[in-house]
């Protein structure tokens, strides 16, 4: 189980105001989050990653404490564990496709497993700038799996694919998710994209 | 012939700074390159600083500092046996703290430039902070790196005040290429000041035409 219970203040066009969020997440759900723009959801997957210290709170997953300021306990990023998919895909430029998933993992036949599942096998020794927007937005999902989270944790990550990829990515996501048995949040805006998918959902407002 | 080992010394005297400031400016530059504090902004201050004082100035207080009579270069004279004053490592002394902001500004702003998001990419897959500077941080910003290294480099060469404040003009010891020039001037041999300005001409102009040809595919300005 992932409890989650967390103030941030955020910086607002009118001011500030303060992200709540307080819910309890089963391990192996796959929840949606949404809410209007603004509302602070690229940040409470920031505040679950590490990357973004909440002001109030605590993150539990699995018993182990994650963040507490109360107890001076806050886990750095690099030992949550946690695939992250970004926003912007925050790809190395300097890194071809197959140097993104070598650099995540030493696993030499997932790195092929997952180059299939993302149609990148025959663009592995292609750096970012020579890929397309859902090939890179492909990439990054890829580079976050590679480390086999038990956490995954996207930002948006379907909305450069066309409607043929995202469903078959989808498809695919949702047996390896099962694989994994990984816990799974996804920030979207589109309502449609994670039918099928997504067995829980956040707002954020 | 004029005698070249004025080229020869501030050759190695560029080398060893430029080598020392990238040892001492990566870190520094990535420091400071993270978030505002009134201590970074004060640091960042100082090392701009040579950018627009006088080098007499710096070259005067660098010389009442590391004077051996008293304070700092008394104590370095008597407990290690170092002198900054009229010596080599004066100069390399002064340079380092004269070429500073070429070293390091071009590689702080260049890292401010990148996305956050890289390197807490990189944090997600476990790299820790080191080996994201070194692996993802780092080969992101080479264009800026070689602009620093290069304008470093060629900043030291053609350094005069605040090197003759400190080093004086001492044969094969702190006679530079640039106060050769000087030096030949005032004793009339234009020859020789024409071969050390030639010399110094040539070696700029390559470093320079250099990194704009190396960048220029590569960053918005060559400068960058």
């Amino acid at each position: 189980m992932i409890s989650i219970d967390i103030e941030k203040n955020l910086k607002a066009y009118s001011g500030h105001r303060t992200l709540k969020v307080d819910g309890k997440f089963p391990m192996g759900s796959i929840t949606k989050i949404y809410g209007p723009s603004g509302s602070g959801k690229t940040t409470f997957l920031k505040c679950i990653a590490g990357l973004i210290t909440p002001e109030k709170g605590s993150i539990m997953v699995n018993e182990v404490l994650w963040f507490e300021p109360l107890s001076g306990v806050n886990l750095p990023t690099q030992k949550r564990a946690i695939g992250f998919v970004f926003q912007d895909y925050a790809l190395f430029p300097n890194m071809t496709v197959q140097q993104h998933l070598e650099y995540a993992t030493k696993d030499a036949a997932w790195i092929q497993q997952l180059l299939h599942m993302g149609k990148l096998e025959t663009l592995a020794d292609h750096k970012p700038i020579y890929l397309s927007g859902g090939q890179q937005q492909r990439l990054a999902i890829l580079r976050a799996l590679a480390i086999k989270p038990k956490l995954l944790l996207m930002d948006e990550p379907f909305s450069a694919l066309d409607p043929e990829m995202r469903s078959a990515l989808i498809k695919e996501l949702k047996v390896l998710f099962i694989e994994l048995n990984a816990t799974v949040f996804i920030v979207s805006h589109n309502p449609q994209e994670l039918e099928g998918l997504a067995d829980s959902e956040l707002l954020i407002l | 012939m004029a005698d070249l080992s004025p080229i020869w010394l501030t050759l190695k005297l560029a080398g060893i700074t430029t080598l020392l400031l990238l040892i001492v400016g990566l870190p520094v530059a990535w420091w400071l390159s993270k978030g505002r504090s009134v201590i970074k902004t004060i640091i960042e201050a100082i090392i701009t600083m040579p950018l627009v004082l006088p080098p007499s100035v710096l070259g005067f207080y660098l010389l009442l500092a590391f004077s051996p009579q008293h304070g700092v270069g008394k104590w370095l004279a008597d407990v290690f046996d170092v002198r900054f004053v009229f010596s080599f490592q004066g100069l390399v002394l002064a340079s380092f703290i004269y070429s500073m902001p070429f070293m390091i500004s071009p590689i702080r702003s260049a890292l401010q430039q990148l996305p956050a998001s890289l390197a807490q990419a990189s944090y997600t897959l476990g790299k820790s902070k080191r080996e994201t500077f070194l692996k993802v941080l780092l080969p992101n910003i080479k264009p800026s790196l070689l602009t620093a290294i290069v304008l470093t480099f060629a900043h030291t060469l053609g350094e005069f005040g605040v090197v003759l404040m400190i080093g004086g003009n001492i044969p094969n010891v702190t006679r530079v290429a640039s106060i050769a020039v000087y030096d030949s001037v005032e004793r009339m041999d234009y020859a020789a000041a024409n071969t050390y300005s030639l010399i110094l001409f040539s070696i700029t102009f390559i470093l320079v035409i250099t990194v704009f040809l190396v960048n220029k595919y590569q960053a918005k300005s060559p400068l960058e």
